[in-house]
């Protein structure tokens, strides 16, 4: 940890006196903030701007992660100076590589290193470090520990207990004069967030991950086909029809209004639902999703969240050192503790403040090693087709859909096609 | 040569030095573009590369053409334009035939329904979503409570009901902008026209039949033509609604997703200029419906 900190604290001198070598003025440089944690954000920006000099810049990300993607292309197509640090979600890597800087001489190795070697190996592409790991995210399950207490109820290990752990609390909470709550809420929007909740189920039983690691599309199978069933047979029992165009925020409302039993959703939503003043602050437990039969893993969707800078960029090294900030011990922690976010720092699943404010991070760090990540580093450019047949097929069937096999059949024909549409 | 031909190609030298500029910006904004993505659609583009390609000329049509999601898109589009437009016109008539009516504060009124189309439609859009929420949403709070529905509806989430409330929100938005078209247009009729018939003891309705709808012909044509491309190009309404559900998914929403998400450049223009196609037949169908209609006065 000392020669951690004492790497950090020459390196930023060796970069300050190197600025200032260049210019003694304060320079602007501004970066992409996603809307979620757009907070912690701006605070961890204000911090490096106190001790730094310089100014930062913030641009709000649109709450649709992929409606992101179109602003970036354009500025990356107009080579633009504009932006210089960008966060980068883990399925776009591949498609910006060529834009983003190689952090590998910005970023000293010891700093790197810091990070979850999984993480830092996925920012790896030819022979580049595009990126660093700004959080880890992964699929968690929310519930009302309360009301499980109330009833006597277990939190679920499978998927089928947790139906009838909803369904049973939903009726007898509305029985006893709540008409408005409801078993499970979770994210059916025709979108890439329901890529991933129905990626879940599907690994979870042991349907693989739509496409295999050598690139066989193995979707087409009796598990996967009982997962997504399950799924669909949820909307009006103990899913309301709404989830159908919830993503997460919509979702996310839903559970801390105290309308929900259990809830699917990133680890932000233990910061959101314990912030002070928050209605259900010691009611809510989290654990790993269920699995689909006992011996399969719990499979949450990873979403690693990244920084990059810009290859564009006119201030490569005031954006660089923003980054090392951002993506730093100090920061990282400040934001596990007041956001709730998954350092990537694997220190930090050791330090004590952070434990105490996130209970469940010790059992994180192995949802983490059972998460399953979207195919979208064997499928490459082809990713966004690939993840729009599934979550259109996916909301066809839990809209209602009567042959799922069929559906089913006919997506993994589609997906054929489209993992050959560009090499 | 006389002085008048002098005068007269001085004339039109100066009115092309006064059209220039246009000529230059409409080749610069609107050409130039459209040339380039009916280009593209011959190649095999991407987006994160545009300026490395090869012709594989009508490869990319086909593509499309054989596309069962961009038909489905067609068909969305269509439905919306002809159900939506179809509405906004009967709609838009009748306000306008009320507004017409000098009464006290009209003025007033009249600036006020101009407010749905004031604001911007990803705005209203948000509103509504809030508004029809299952859960939350106002417009099942009141239903409920007057006994209608015993539980919330999902209207956003519905399948059967979802384009239904695309359409919706659009005749909500855009009516007023029919209403102020066809208000202009019955303004030009002339009061002695009605003055006469009164003299001749035409009863109410076929005053409407003989002398108001006829003469309020072409104004309603222009605003169901500018109303018509406009739905024709939809893409907002049901992105911010639905995202990429299947259901309202939009030609503009097929050509986005071909161009932006898959970054393929070549099958994305092809889409955009098919879509383009789709459109301009569509006007060119209309503007001859229109013009069918000129010798009766």
């Amino acid at each position: 940890m000392a020669r951690y900190k004492l790497g950090l604290l020459a390196g930023a001198a060796a970069l300050m006196a190197s600025i200032s070598a260049v210019s003694a003025r304060a320079e602007t440089v501004s970066m992409f903030c996603s809307a979620t944690d757009y907070e912690l954000c701006e605070k961890g920006a204000a911090e490096w701007s106190k001790t730094s000099g310089h100014e930062v810049k913030i641009n709000r990300m649109p709450q649709n992660l992929d409606d992101a993607i179109p602003i970036y292309q354009q500025l990356f197509a107009a080579n633009s100076a504009d932006v210089d640090v960008l966060y980068v979600d883990v399925i776009w890597l591949g498609m910006f590589k060529d834009h983003l800087a190689d952090l590998a001489p910005l970023v000293p190795e010891d700093e790197v290193k810091a990070h979850f070697s999984s993480a830092t190996d996925a920012a790896r592409l030819e022979g580049k470090l595009v990126a660093m790991p700004f959080y880890i995210d992964t699929g968690l399950m929310f519930y009302r520990k309360d009301l499980l207490e109330k009833y006597g109820k277990q939190p679920p290990k499978t998927w089928d207990e947790l139906t009838a752990t909803a369904k049973e609390v939903q009726d007898a909470e509305r029985a006893a004069g709540r008409p408005d709550i409801w078993g499970y809420v979770w994210q059916g929007r025709s979108y890439e967030g329901l890529t991933c909740d129905a990626l879940e189920w599907i690994a979870s039983s042991g349907g693989g991950t739509i496409i295999s690691n050598d690139g066989e599309v193995t979707i087409n199978n009796p598990k996967a086909v009982e997962a997504l069933t399950r799924a669909r047979d949820w909307i009006g029992t103990i899913s309301p029809q709404g989830v159908l165009n919830y993503d997460e925020e919509a979702s996310r409302a839903i559970f801390e209004s105290g309308n929900a039993v259990f809830h699917r959703n990133w680890p932000y939503v233990w910061g959101t639902s314990q912030a002070e003043g928050a209605g259900l602050v010691g009611k809510v437990g989290v654990m790993a999703l269920p699995v689909g039969a006992a011996g399969e893993g719990s499979s949450g969707a990873l979403g690693t969240a990244y920084l990059g800078v810009s290859k564009y960029s006119k201030k490569q090294d005031i954006a660089a050192d923003l980054l090392r900030y951002m993506v730093g011990l100090e920061d990282q922690k400040m934001r596990a503790i007041e956001g709730g976010y998954n350092p990537t720092v694997a220190a930090l699943y050791e330090d004590k403040d952070v434990l105490a404010k996130i209970p469940f991070l010790a059992m994180a760090k192995s949802a983490f090693e059972e998460s399953v990540a979207r195919p979208s580093a064997v499928t490459g450019k082809n990713y966004n087709r690939v993840s729009r047949t599934f979550y259109r097929a996916v909301h066809e069937i839990i809209s209602g859909a009567d042959d799922v096999a069929g559906t089913v059949e006919q997506m993994a024909r589609r997906i054929e096609r489209d993992v050959k549409a560009t090499d | 040569m006389t002085p008048t031909d002098r005068a007269r190609r001085a004339e039109t030298r100066v009115a092309w030095l006064f059209v220039a500029p246009l000529v230059v910006i409409l080749l610069a904004v609107a050409i130039w573009p459209l040339g380039r993505t009916v280009f593209f659609a011959f190649t095999d583009a991407y987006l994160d590369n545009p300026s490395s390609y090869e012709f594989v000329g009508f490869a990319n049509f086909v593509t499309v053409w054989e596309d069962a999601t961009f038909w489905r898109a067609v068909r969305n589009t269509l439905v919306f334009t002809v159900v939506s437009v179809g509405i906004e016109t009967m709609l838009g008539l009748a306000i306008a035939l009320l507004l017409h009516r000098a009464f006290f504060g009209r003025g007033l009124v009249r600036a006020a329904i101009l407010i749905p189309w004031a604001m911007p439609m990803v705005v209203s859009t948000r509103i509504w979503d809030w508004m029809l929420n299952d859960q939350f949403g106002l417009i099942n709070k009141v239903l409920v409570e007057l006994g209608i529905i015993a539980k919330g509806i999902a209207w956003t989430a519905d399948p059967s009901l979802l384009l239904g409330v695309v359409i919706f929100i659009d005749v909500w938005v855009t009516t007023p902008f029919m209403v102020l078209l066809i208000l202009a247009g019955l303004q030009l009729i002339p009061e002695e026209l009605y003055e006469a018939a009164e003299v001749s003891g035409v009863p109410h309705w076929k005053r409407f039949w003989s002398i108001t709808l006829p003469l309020v012909a072409p104004a309603i044509g222009v605003a169901m033509l500018f109303r018509t491309l406009d739905a024709l190009r939809m893409f907002d309404l049901s992105y911010v609604l639905a995202a990429n559900n299947a259901n309202t998914m939009t030609m503009s929403i097929y050509a986005r997703d071909q161009l932006i998400g898959f970054q393929d450049l070549g099958v994305g223009s092809a889409a955009s200029t098919w879509v383009f196609l789709i459109i301009g037949l569509i006007a060119i169908v209309i503007v001859g419906l229109l013009r069918l209609d000129r010798p009766h006065h």
